[in-house]
């Protein structure tokens, strides 16, 4: 379900992110639409050139606007962001709407220190003095669970474990208060058991804040424990949504149905072959005609008419749920079921 | 930093010890006798056992370069010369003026040449580099980088002669290169030294243009660049206070050398607007076969080099938290 | 499952890289103990598991055995024979029986050879022919890993991830080798393609009774690949045992809470909760580490006795032959609950 309120907190409409390259345009984003309400967590999957992290910094606007060419709409908190000057869009960053990254290390500036890096965003958006962000500072890396934040404060990212600096970007990302997260893969790169702290504080902080997080993975088993709603992304476009329960539960595109089932489970058969969803990820440059997922699909043929080739399927959304596929509602229960019992490891 | 900065003066004194050694060794290897070229037409064997003599020149090159090394740092007598005191470089084959003196007397016209060329190179060059690398792709990268490629392709001699003929000779807009000490008067050490400036500034300029355009390229598209716009910093800010910083340290290491470089003797330089500094005498003194000067000269060559280093990385650990002097 | 007749047998392996510093002279002050006293075997055809978090010394580890680094202390033998400090020449006959399969697909291959030299590389190197030529071996190799053989003229980027992965496998298959270290071996891929590069690498091991030491940090891969596995942590083995035992019944705290940390995709509510443990702070630095057990500074259990005494890797009571821990306090109850076991066919056994 995307909201009860009347007007959603983001709503991104018929997104279009196209870059010039040398080789050609891609299209790394192709018509994406969906809504994200107050306090809610939007978990995002997809692989490699999905478009997942391009749509979120577009809505940031940290794109190059020289190569990009960008179609649609996005509304937060109903101002239109894609129109927005600079300097608005200067004033919403890391205030209103923030962003935390995968790699840690290499998102914070190696020439600063911590402290520093966190009180200059709060600085800039409320006009404190140095000392009172600095004060702040301390108070965030308190928060996130530094140990011994008013010395920390004065260390550089590279004195810095892993998981502390991808607690230390939190703490930046926060400093504001701000409506709107935007995770990107912020947990990849960290051990499993940093994995764990770095979630349980995330939804400790929303849950605190009311913040609306859009959290982008690749690992369905974090989806699995942070999301309320998820959108399942392949080449550029949503091929399925809904709440989490039902995505995973029940999922309605084959290459959701895919991706779950080629993973091993901590309970899962052993010696029996993994399912994996054979080819590879479509190149954006030239993505396949119809259905982009059609040549890795197992159910291609099904379809009657080879409408799968030449059709691109419309994401059809319903009550927050839907999935772009032509295969009949009816057809597909049968088939799943079918597929989920060979594959076996559910 | 005391840790660092002892042992890197110790490393550079055996580097420098190295040197001289291997600059003596060399001399000796070719075949010329520095004692004949001094003694002229009517040379008798006696008077170049003399010569040899009082140019210290009359035993083993082994037992010279000892005597050589004694005098730099306890002083020795000359059988011509007399005593010299310790840090003694010796005296000239050719005009028997003391070593040390006479760099003395030509290094601050070389210090004033490569000091003021490297304000003009820098300015110029790290302004239009960044021009460059914000327009990145437009017009002004264009002209920036087309114009900077034809000026590295240049030669100083060939650019050189052209300047003072247009500028000086025909315009009459600058001064004839000339050099009077800035203690003397500051408003003829720059007008005098104005062309040369220039002239070596503008091919320095085009790499200087060149490497932080593509410094910049790189550290705009560094991830922390990205998160600093994420957090609403200003573009300004961005650019100078995170990209800026990160494309200083490669420059900075560059400057060092370059600089070294240009202290050790912009020879062709020199010899173009017919300056007498450190680089034109490097190049007498092997024509002369001037055994000490040649030394000297080398040593200062070195000297310059192994000091810039240890400051270029005295500067890059101030620059870069992540480096640590040991 | 200790053998009688151990393909790979690892006692007391150990490698320290010194830390250089000190005044005026430069001299060795300490050591980052990557890998401190690890013994275990591999017997021949068997997959081995090594798990643990950046920093345990499981990609040492690997570099280790392959000889691509030199142990500090310890030894190696491969077939009975002593290869812990072999000498290039004794190491050639060997070299060819071991083989490395790395993480990165990008950077493992050489970007200006084409796939077919790449894949003849350790033929050449070791002078080898075999029956047909070299050529042909390539096209049969490319054949088993599951790509056309036509294609051996091809550069590695016109590849995918996925592809440029079989390729290292295609490699590593040339000499006929009897032990693969895989190290990290699909953590590169995409979700959707790690998948074909496991199964690829299992009928591999099956059909050619390769021996696997497979080094991963995903615990779900690693238990469906190996027959045995070690974790590791900070250097040290913490547990190694036969997989069902380690997953079914994990004695070490460690392998109790990093098995509880894994998020699984599942939303079925009738499953039992698993447990939840979350360990507090960091791993520990490897140049400091702590006194007596590793983990004690991130155990929930640990006493004075932990600080003093290191917990030796023996079967403490309770355990089946073959499952040693390394703790003072071991972990008794089933760490997933008994319900989803059951599901498991190999556990039912």
């Amino acid at each position: 379900m995307t909201s009860t309120d009347q007007q959603p907190f983001l709503s991104v409409r018929d997104l279009k992110v196209h870059f010039s390259t040398e080789d050609g345009i891609v299209k790394a984003v192709d018509g994406l639409s969906f809504d994200i309400a107050r306090g809610q967590t939007l978990g995002i999957v997809g692989e490699s050139g999905s478009g997942k992290s391009v749509t979120n910094l577009t809505i940031l606007g940290l794109h190059d606007p020289a190569r990009t060419r960008i179609d649609g709409e996005i509304l937060l908190d109903g101002q239109e962001l894609l129109t927005a000057s600079e300097r608005t869009l200067e004033k919403l960053r890391g205030n209103k709407m923030s962003m935390i990254f995968q790699d840690a290390l290499a998102s914070l500036s190696p020439y600063h220190t911590i402290g520093t890096q966190i009180a200059e965003v709060y600085r800039k958006h409320t006009g404190a003095s140095k000392k009172e962000a600095r004060a702040r500072a301390i108070e965030m890396l308190t928060r996130v669970g530094i140990p011994q934040p008013d010395v920390r404060v004065d260390d550089y990212p590279h004195q810095f474990s892993g998981g502390m600096r991808q607690r230390a970007m939190i703490a930046m990302a926060l400093v504001c208060d701000p409506e709107l997260l935007i995770a990107d893969e912020p947990t990849t790169a960290l051990d499993v058991t940093v994995q764990a702290q770095i979630m349980d504080l995330l939804k400790d902080l929303q849950q605190e804040f009311g913040t609306a997080i859009i959290f982008i993975t690749h690992d369905l088993g974090v989806i699995a424990d942070i999301a309320d709603d998820v959108l399942v992304m392949y080449g550029g476009r949503c091929v399925e949504r809904g709440t989490k329960k039902q995505v995973l539960g029940n999922p309605q595109h084959p290459y959701t149905l895919g991706l779950l089932n080629s993973m091993p489970a901590l309970d899962g058969p052993v010696d029996v072959p993994l399912s994996p969803i054979p080819g590879s990820p479509p190149s954006l440059l030239n993505p396949p005609t119809g259905c982009r997922f059609h040549p890795r699909c197992a159910f291609a043929e099904k379809v009657a008419g080879g409408k799968c080739s030449s059709a691109q399927p419309v994401l059809e959304v319903i009550d927050g749920r839907g999935s772009a596929c032509h295969l009949e509602t009816s057809q597909r229960d049968a088939l799943f079921a079918d597929y989920a019992a060979t594959a076996g490891h559910n | 930093m005391f840790r660092f900065l002892v042992r890197r003066a110790l490393g550079a004194l055996v580097i420098l010890l190295i040197i001289s050694a291997v600059t003596f060794w060399l001399f000796y290897a070719i075949p010329r006798d520095p004692a004949t070229m001094s003694c002229g037409k009517n040379c008798t064997p006696d008077m170049l056992e003399q010569i040899r003599k009082n140019l210290g020149i009359d035993h083993p090159v082994p037992v010279q370069y000892w005597d050589w090394l004694k005098g730099v740092f306890v002083g020795r007598d000359y059988a011509g010369f007399g005593h010299c005191d310790a840090p003694c470089f010796g005296y000239s084959f050719a005009n028997r003026e003391p070593v040390l003196g006479t760099i003395l007397d030509r290094l601050p016209l070389t210090l004033s040449l490569a000091f003021g060329s490297a304000v003009v190179f820098l300015i110029f060059g790290i302004g239009t580099g960044m021009i460059a690398a914000v327009k990145q792709g437009k017009w002004q990268d264009k002209v920036a980088s087309s114009a900077s490629l034809v000026a590295s392709s240049l030669q100083i001699y060939f650019v050189g002669y052209v300047a003072m003929y247009f500028l000086v000779a025909k315009l009459g807009i600058l001064d004839n290169p000339s050099y009077t000490p800035l203690t003397e008067n500051p408003a003829e050490w720059a007008s005098g030294l104005l062309l040369p400036w220039l002239v070596l500034a503008l091919i320095w300029t085009a790499n200087y243009t060149r490497m932080t355009r593509s410094q910049l390229v790189e550290t705009l598209s560094e991830d922390y660049v990205r998160t600093a716009r994420a957090k609403g910093m200003s573009s300004r800010n961005v650019f100078f206070r995170f990209a800026w910083r990160g494309a200083m340290g490669p420059i900075v290491t560059i400057f060092g050398i370059d600089l070294a470089t240009l202290i050790g003797g912009a020879m062709i330089t020199e010899y173009t607007f017919s300056l007498q500094g450190v680089g034109r005498l490097a190049v007498d003194s092997v024509e002369k076969s001037d055994l000490p000067m040649l030394l000297g000269v080398t040593l200062l060559a070195a000297g310059a080099i192994v000091i810039f280093n240890i400051a270029v990385d005295a500067v890059y650990a101030l620059i870069d938290p992540r480096i640590r002097l040991a | 499952m200790s053998t009688t007749n151990p393909l790979l047998d690892v006692s007391g392996l150990t490698k320290h890289f010194p830390i250089k510093g000190g005044f005026p002279i430069k001299r060795t002050v300490g050591a980052v103990q990557a890998v401190d006293g690890l013994d275990f075997q591999v017997a021949e055809g068997e997959s081995l598991g090594l798990v643990g978090e950046s920093g345990c010394g499981k990609s040492t580890t690997g570099r280790l055995i392959t000889r691509l680094m030199e142990p500090t202390g310890g030894t190696i033998s491969y077939r009975g024979q002593n290869i812990t400090h072999a000498s290039r020449r004794q190491l050639a006959p060997i070299r060819s029986e071991i083989q490395m399969i790395f993480q990165d697909p990008y950077a493992s291959l050489n970007p200006r050879q084409t796939v077919g030299k790449i894949i003849a590389g350790p033929m050449e190197i070791n002078d080898i022919n075999p029956a047909g030529g070299r050529e042909a071996r390539v096209r049969e190799l490319l054949e088993i890993v599951g790509l056309n053989p036509e294609h051996f003229n091809r550069f590695p980027h016109e590849f995918s991830g996925g592809q440029r992965q079989r390729i290292g496998v295609a490699r590593a298959l040339a000499l006929n080798p009897k032990l693969i270290v895989a190290d990290e071996p699909v953590s590169a891929l995409d979700v959707s393609i790690q998948a074909q590069v496991v199964n690829l690498l299992q009928e591999v091991q099956k059909e050619l009774g390769i021996a696997f030491v497979f080094i991963a940090h995903d615990l779900a891969i690693v238990r469906h690949f190996s027959q045995r596995v070690a974790v590791m942590y900070l250097g040290k083995i913490v547990e190694i045992a036969d997989r069902d035992d380690l997953y079914g019944n994990p004695r070490h705290p460690y392998t109790r809470a990093l098995l509880s940390a894994v998020p699984e995709a599942t939303v079925d509510e009738n499953a039992t909760a698993r447990e939840r443990i979350r360990l507090t702070g960091d791993v520990p630095s490897p140049i400091n580490p702590p006194s007596g057990c590793r983990f004690r500074t991130r155990c929930w259990k640990a006493t004075e006795k932990c600080a003093t005494e290191a917990p030796p890797l023996v079967q403490i009571s309770g355990n089946k032959p073959g499952h040693l821990t390394a703790c003072h306090y071991p972990e008794t109850a089933d760490v997933i609950p008994a319900q989803r076991l059951s599901q498991d066919p190999e556990s039912a056994a």
